[in-house]
Order: C-alpha cells, then structure tokens, then sequence
C-alpha cells in the first residue's frame, strides 16, 4: 500500500485551504501513521449515488457512524438524503428505495455540510470502495464550496482485495467450476460471521462497513497495527 | 434513533424482553448501543471486571462461566447476558468467552437502569434467575455432562498410525502390535497429501482373517472396510459417542477439513467417563450367549439413570439407549448365525419406532422386522429366518424387550418379506391410504436397518421420502390421525387429568406428549421428502425448507427436549425408588418448575397441533 505520511500532509493543505469548512477539518489535524488503530477515532462513511461517475452522477444520501475498534456508536449515527444535482434515474430509485418525494423536500448538500464535517474532523474516514466516497465528495465540494478535499481512508474493500490477491481463477479453475472470491461487502461480511442486514441505505451500509473494519482487524491484523498501514 | 437503524430494532423486537418492549423505549435501547465484533475463542468479560452494559449477542455465541471456571451457560443470537453483574454490584459475575465470531450489542448501563425501573416486563425478565425460559432452563441442564463439553480432539493420545492399503495382513498385524493400537488407518499418497482409504480393527482381524483362516499375504484392502464412518475435530465426545452407538463401530477417524488428526476409540471414550453406556455396549459384544446378554441386561437401567443424573439432554438418553437396544438386537443376530449358520440369501434386520428413531427409553416394547434378497424362496429359505427372528425376539425379551403387542416383530410371517414385497408395503400405504390402516402401519416410518444389508432398509428410505411428499392424501390422513392424540391442556392452562381406570389422576407423558410430537415432526419432514428419523434431526431437515418458521421450530424443538427429559427423570426416579418406571405422571408429583414448562411445552405442542390440521386440510380431527 502506498506510504503516504498524512499527518504532514495535512499541514500543508490546512494552510492552502481557504474555506472555513475545509480549513478547520485539515486544523482538526490527522494522526501520525505509527498510530496503533485501536487508538484511532474512526468514523464509516457511505454514500448512495445516482450512479458510478463523480463527473456525471450525484449524491443521494449520506450516513455516518463515529466509531473505533471496541464500539460501533449507533447513538450518534446520521443519515441525509440530499437533492441530487441531476436528476434522479429509474434504476437508482429501486437500489435505494429513495423516491422523489423523498427528493423534492431534501437539502442540498451545501446545507448539512457542516454537521458532515462535525462528525468528519479528527476522525480517519472507513469506506467499502474508496473511489465513490472520495471521488463523489471531491467533486461536490470542488461545485459547493469552490475547492476539493483531499483526505486518508481505510478501505475495507481494499483490505478483502489484499487478502484475497487470487480470487479470481485462472482459466483452469474456471473450467473446473471455481467461482471468483467476491470482495463486495455483504459478501465479505459472510466470510467472517456478520449477520445478513436486509435493509440498504447509506447509513445501514456504513454500520455494515464499520463492523467489517472490526472483523478485518481482529482476523488478519491486531489492535496495534499501526494505522500508517492501512490507510490509503 | 435514526430510521435508518431499523434492521438493528427490528432484529431486537423478535427477541426477548425487548419483543413486548413499547417503541419508545426500545428506539432508545437501539440509541445507546455500541457494537462490538469478537472472534472466536476472545474474552468478553473478564471475571471481577467493571461491568457497565448489557450484552445482547447479535450473531455467533457465547459461553458464559461460573467462577470455578465451570460453564454456567451458552447464549446465542436475540439472547442477552451481563444483566446479573448489573444488576448487583456492576462487576462481572460469569466472564464469557466469543464461542464463535460474534456480533456484540452492548445496550448501555444507563438505560438498562432506566428499563429496570421502567418497563416490568424487563424487570421480570432480567431479575429472576429462574425466569420461565424453557431455552435457558434447558441450556442449564446440559452444562455439567462433561461429554457434552468436551472436543473428541482431547481424546486423541497418540500419533495416527497408518499404512499404505498395498500391505499384507502379516505386515499390517505387525505394525498394529508394535505400536499397541487397535486400529489401523490405510492411506495413500494421492496428489501432494494422504488420503484416507480405509480403517482395519482387530476386531476385522479375528472376525475376518482369522476366522476365514486368510493366508498371511492377503492384501490388507480386501478386508479393511471403506465408505468409512468419521468425525469432525469440532464434534463433542457425546456426539462421538452417538455416532459409534448408531452405527455400531468402535474406532473413529477425527478429521480436520480433509486431513486425519488422530483416532479416537470406543475404550478411550469409556476409559475418559468410566460410566458411560459405551461401557455396556462393549461387554454385550463380549457376551457369547443369551444367558450372558441377560445377565448385563440388569445394567441398562442403571446407565439410564446414571445418564439422568448426569444431566445429559434428551438426545443423548434416548440415542443411548437406542444404541444399546441395537447392540443387544444385533449381537443376537450374530450369536444366531453362529447357530444356525450363515444365512441362505442376504438379508437385513429392521429397526422400527422409538429404536429407529434413537429415542428409546427404559419401558419399551420390541418392534422388528425382516426385509430378504428378492431371491427369497420361502420353501427353501424362510425355516431359517423364521428360527432366526425367533431366536432374536425370545433373546430380546429375555433382555427386558417386550414382544410386541401388536405383533410387529420379524417373527411374523407378515413383517419377513423380500424387499419387493416391502415396497408395495409402502406404495400402497402412501399411494392408496386408508386412515384406519395408516394407524396401524405409522410405525414403520420410523425405520432403520441394523444388521446385515442395510442398505436395503435405505432403499425403503427413499422410496418414502420420494413419494411421501407427493401423495397429499396420505399427509392429510396421517395429519388426521396425528390429531387423535392431544395434549393434557384445558381452559385456563390446567392439566387435563385421567378420570378413571388404573391411571386416575395422572396425565401420560408419551401418550398426549412425545408420541404427538413426533407423529407431527414425521409428517412435516415426509412431507418435506426428509430421510431423516430423529426427530431432532427431522427438525433440522424441515428447517432447510422453510416449511415451519424457525422460531416454531425452535418452540417445537424446546417443547419435545422439555416434555421428554420431563419424563425421563420421571421413569429415573421411578427406578431409583424401586417402582416399575411408566409414563403417567401425576401434577403434584411434579416441581412448580417443571408444572409451568410442562404446560408452555403442551401449549406448543397444540399449536402445533392446529398449524398440523390447517396444513394438511385435516380438519377431520376428533378435536375439530
């Protein structure tokens, strides 16, 4: 995995940033990559999408839950829906069961920024599938606020990949009937004994997501893992 | 709480307390939990630890131990723990243990406190040990069989000792002396590991190779048998236990995924718990005649109530019990072909009813029956098999087995029949049913073949399991006549007594308790095409289908677990007080405990017996 030190990094776009949303999450600062992850104040991010592209598809809705290695906080867990810049497409309506009534009385993005970056500062970010949660709020805040962001996650996604370097089979295998290891996360859940949640919504997904990153950890790493190993 | 979280209450809801819990209150349980994950085999709660949560176990399980280290409980998913060390002086009681990986809510200690004086029926439910939980009652009562606790791994003594099947029997006899086992493993290097292709005994060597004076060169896979019978390293010695009583073998390979770790045998179980019935059914094979099998017949009774008062489930009981019956059953077999010679055309000895299905207890009647080659000619060779039923069926009722009343035992020509014959049994009965005829013949779906070619009994087995399930009529007059047998409840959940004849004042456990039971578990996994007999294990096949919603199925599985170690202890005590054990028991008899339980397990057993009528369109019923 790429050694980025973002501690430093940080620093340096604390001072470039000019918005004050974006200049107090860099202040917030980051902590240093020895870190042991059980000290780590971590928060799962998700986001539903109209579709896969940040250039062409938005946001429909956020969740968010602050946690770390020995409790998953669902006292303090949030979730949006927000109005999308574009229009919503038919097939994202039936993956999120958001509607446009849901829609049409939602904010926009720009209004719950701050109680995003409330529960953002201080904490490192854990996705399943960095490009979306990285890329998607990039853009919109490169739209809203007239600069992006950059910032370090913990990818549970990534981890499955780095675990499972072989998952797919090569023709051989394939032609003796091995299916390829998927790394999506109700299927990675599976592997280590996390229940099957029915419901999908951003918020769900990141309580999925969190309670991965846990497992991950307490399988194939150990609580003093430096976090400079696993961010990306 | 966020709508969002509506998995996470939902999930709490089904289970109690929380499932009468008003929204509100459970929507704030849902807002103070924190989740944890713990793997398999980590520590919770440590003992003397500040204990500040409630655990609610969301997936996987957990052991819970008393202070000696001695397991005090096992909970799983909707199951809650940590609430006594709350509820006293906040410091843990039981530390526990992540059984397996398991998904922890911990409902914070604030809040419970708030429940606790808020929401009686938390209160009621946390507060008192001896809540009415038929689950934890019955999880208690496993706990100190050690059998039941403990892996087979802790069995294994010694390296497995193995050879290539190419070697001679000379060669292979040697190797047997030299390391003083009394098995041994044949493997061959297939690929890049071992692969296990069969197991010889000593028993296999006296009884094959010496008796049949094999020359010293004979290879060693000529007489070692295949299609060999494991176990998991996971599996508990009891299971290991079962398995050698079911299927009468004495040594088993302990298998981690495809890999040998060892072999455990029938003398490392009996040396490990001196008690064991495994103990008995070693000396019924060293028995060389009938007056020797009576004599060891006074020990059944006493291993059955040693088991009680161990504390063993009912499962165990009853495959126990059934394992020794078999073994009784098939050493006669074998003591009267020593008689009267090895038999003309191949044959197989038939189980029926609570034998079959491993749920036989002390008072029982003898239920057999003969299925022969359909070369069977009864001129030339039914002398002999009538002589051999006899044979078995008078030593059998010299060894505390009753003939049948009703005359289902192998000496009736009726139940002696090739296997042809035996087929039309069954397609008639299922293809053409008649209510009266079914009554008499539901027997014989309970059925297991225990000497000689059983997989002809198998054959029998499938035929049922594939017609069964087709034939509507047949399901609806068995549901019908299942109905006839309802459980001792009336109004305002009294005991129904007896009101006159011997048994006045007493209710009949098996009678209006297990036999319904399993009359209507059989009918379920018939109709679900099962093969399975046990009704346990019956249980676990419908649950593959969905046909019974799994919390039914777990009533059903608590109700039958409940009513039959009810009777159980009943027949133990019985015998302890020196009285002839039966099965009719009356209410004050019984502890206050046990009166409450009995009657949530009758109640489930009538619902079920409701689901049973509406499912097979059998509202013919004398209860309709």
């Amino acid at each position: 995995m790429p050694d980025v030190d973002w501690q430093q990094r940080f620093r340096k776009l604390a001072q470039d940033a000019t918005h004050p949303l974006l200049k107090a999450y860099y202040e917030a600062g980051c902590v240093s990559p020895d870190t042991p992850v059980s000290e780590v104040p971590l928060v799962a991010l998700d986001f539903e999408t109209t579709g896969l592209d940040p250039e062409q598809h938005s946001i429909v809705s956020v969740g968010l839950v602050p946690f770390n290695l020995t409790g998953i906080q669902l006292g303090r867990a949030r979730h949006w829906v927000v109005r999308p810049k574009l229009p919503l497409h038919q097939t994202s309506i039936t993956i999120h069961g958001i509607t446009h009534s849901d829609i049409d009385n939602a904010p926009d993005l720009s209004e719950i920024l701050e109680e995003v970056f409330g529960m953002l500062n201080g904490r490192i970010a854990v996705v399943h599938y960095r490009d979306i949660e990285r890329g998607f709020l990039d853009v919109a805040l490169k739209w809203r606020l007239g600069e992006g962001i950059r910032f370090p996650v913990l990818d549970t996604m990534a981890i499955e990949a780095h675990l499972h370097p072989d998952r797919r089979p090569n023709f051989w295998q394939q032609w003796m009937g091995k299916k390829p290891l998927s790394i999506r996360l109700a299927d990675s859940r599976k592997r280590y004994g996390l229940p099957h949640y029915a419901a999908h919504n951003a918020l769900m997904d990141a309580a999925a997501t969190a309670e991965l990153l846990q497992a991950q950890i307490r399988h194939h790493f150990s609580p003093d893992t430096p976090i400079g190993d696993l961010w990306l | 709480m966020q709508a969002e979280l509506i998995d996470i209450r939902n999930h709490m809801a089904q289970y109690p307390p929380f499932d009468e819990m008003p929204d509100d209150l459970l929507e704030r349980v849902v807002e103070s939990i924190e989740v944890e994950y713990f793997r398999a085999g980590t520590q919770i709660l440590e003992l003397g630890d500040q204990n500040t949560w409630l655990y609610y176990v969301r997936s996987g399980a957990v052991e819970l131990f008393r202070r000696s280290g001695e397991l005090y409980n096992r909970v799983s998913e909707g199951e809650i723990f940590g609430q006594f060390g709350l509820l006293m002086n906040r410091k843990v009681r039981f530390p526990a243990k992540a059984l397996e990986d398991t998904l922890i809510y911990r409902v914070s200690g604030e809040v419970f406190k708030y429940l606790f004086e808020n929401d009686d029926n938390f209160a009621d439910f946390v507060e008192i040990e001896d809540r009415s939980r038929l689950r934890s009652a019955l999880s208690r009562r496993e706990k100190s069989n050690d059998l039941m606790t403990s892996r087979v791994t802790r069995l294994i003594s010694r390296a497995t000792v193995a050879a290539p099947s190419t070697v001679r029997l000379q060669e292979a006899a040697r190797i047997m002396t030299d390391h003083g086992v009394s098995a041994l493993l044949l493997m061959d290097e297939e690929g890049d590991k071992p692969l296990l292709h069969g197991i010889v005994t000593d028993r296999d060597l006296r009884t094959r190779a010496v008796t049949e004076a094999l020359p010293s060169e004979t290879p060693i896979c000529d007489i070692m048998s295949e299609d060999l019978i494991t176990i998991k390293s996971t599996a508990f010695i009891f299971e290991a236990m079962l398995t050698m009583l079911h299927n009468n073998v004495h040594h088993l390979p302990v298998m981690e995924k495809d890999e040998v770790r060892g072999v455990i045998a029938l003398s490392d179980i009996v040396k490990y718990e001196s008690q064991s019935s495994l103990y008995l059914v070693s000396n019924i094979y060293h028995q060389q005649d009938v007056k020797g099998l009576k004599k060891i017949s006074r020990d059944v009774r006493d291993s059955f109530v040693r088991m009680v008062n161990e504390d063993a489930n009912s499962h165990m009981i009853g495959s126990a019990m059934a394992g020794i019956g078999r073994s009784f059953t098939q050493r006669l077999l074998e003591l009267g072909e020593e008689k009267l010679g090895p038999p003309p055309i191949p044959y197989c000895f038939m189980a029926l009813g609570s034998m079959a299905r491993d749920e036989q207890l002390v008072v029982t009647d003898q239920d057999n029956a003969m299925i022969l080659d359909d070369s069977f000619v009864p001129e030339e060779h039914d002398a002999y098999f009538l002589a051999l039923a006899k044979f078995v069926s008078d030593g059998l009722a010299e060894c505390g087995y009753k003939y049948c009343t009703g005359d289902i035992m192998a000496t009736n020509p009726k139940w002696r029949q090739p296997l042809k014959v035996w087929k039309d049994y069954f397609i008639d009965w299922i293809d053409n049913p008649k209510a009266e005829a079914l009554l008499n013949s539901n027997i014989f779906f309970d059925l297991d073949g225990i000497h000689g070619k059983t997989r002809f009994a198998e054959q029998l087995k499938a035929l049922v399991a594939e017609r069964a399930s087709n034939s509507q009529r047949f399901l609806t007059l068995l549901a019908r006549n299942a109905l006839n047998r309802t459980p001792p409840l009336g109004f305002f959940r009294t005991f129904v007594l007896e009101e006159d004849g011997q048994h006045r004042k007493t209710f009949n456990l098996k009678r209006r308790g297990t036999a319904p039971l399993s009359d209507l578990i059989r009918i379920h996994a018939l109709a679900c095409g099962s093969r399975a007999q046990n009704s346990f294990d019956r249980l676990s096949a419908i649950a593959k289908t969905k046909l019974i919603m799994d919390e039914d199925l777990n009533n059903l599985r608590d109700a039958l677990e409940f009513i039959s170690i009810v009777r159980i202890r009943h027949q133990a005590l019985a015998i302890e007080e020196g009285r002839e054990p039966d099965n009719n028991v009356r209410p004050q008899d019984l502890s206050p405990f046990e009166r409450s339980h009995l009657k949530d397990a009758f109640q489930i057993v009538s619902n079920s017996q409701k689901f049973l009528r509406f499912r097979y369109n059998a509202g013919g019923g004398r209860n309709a």
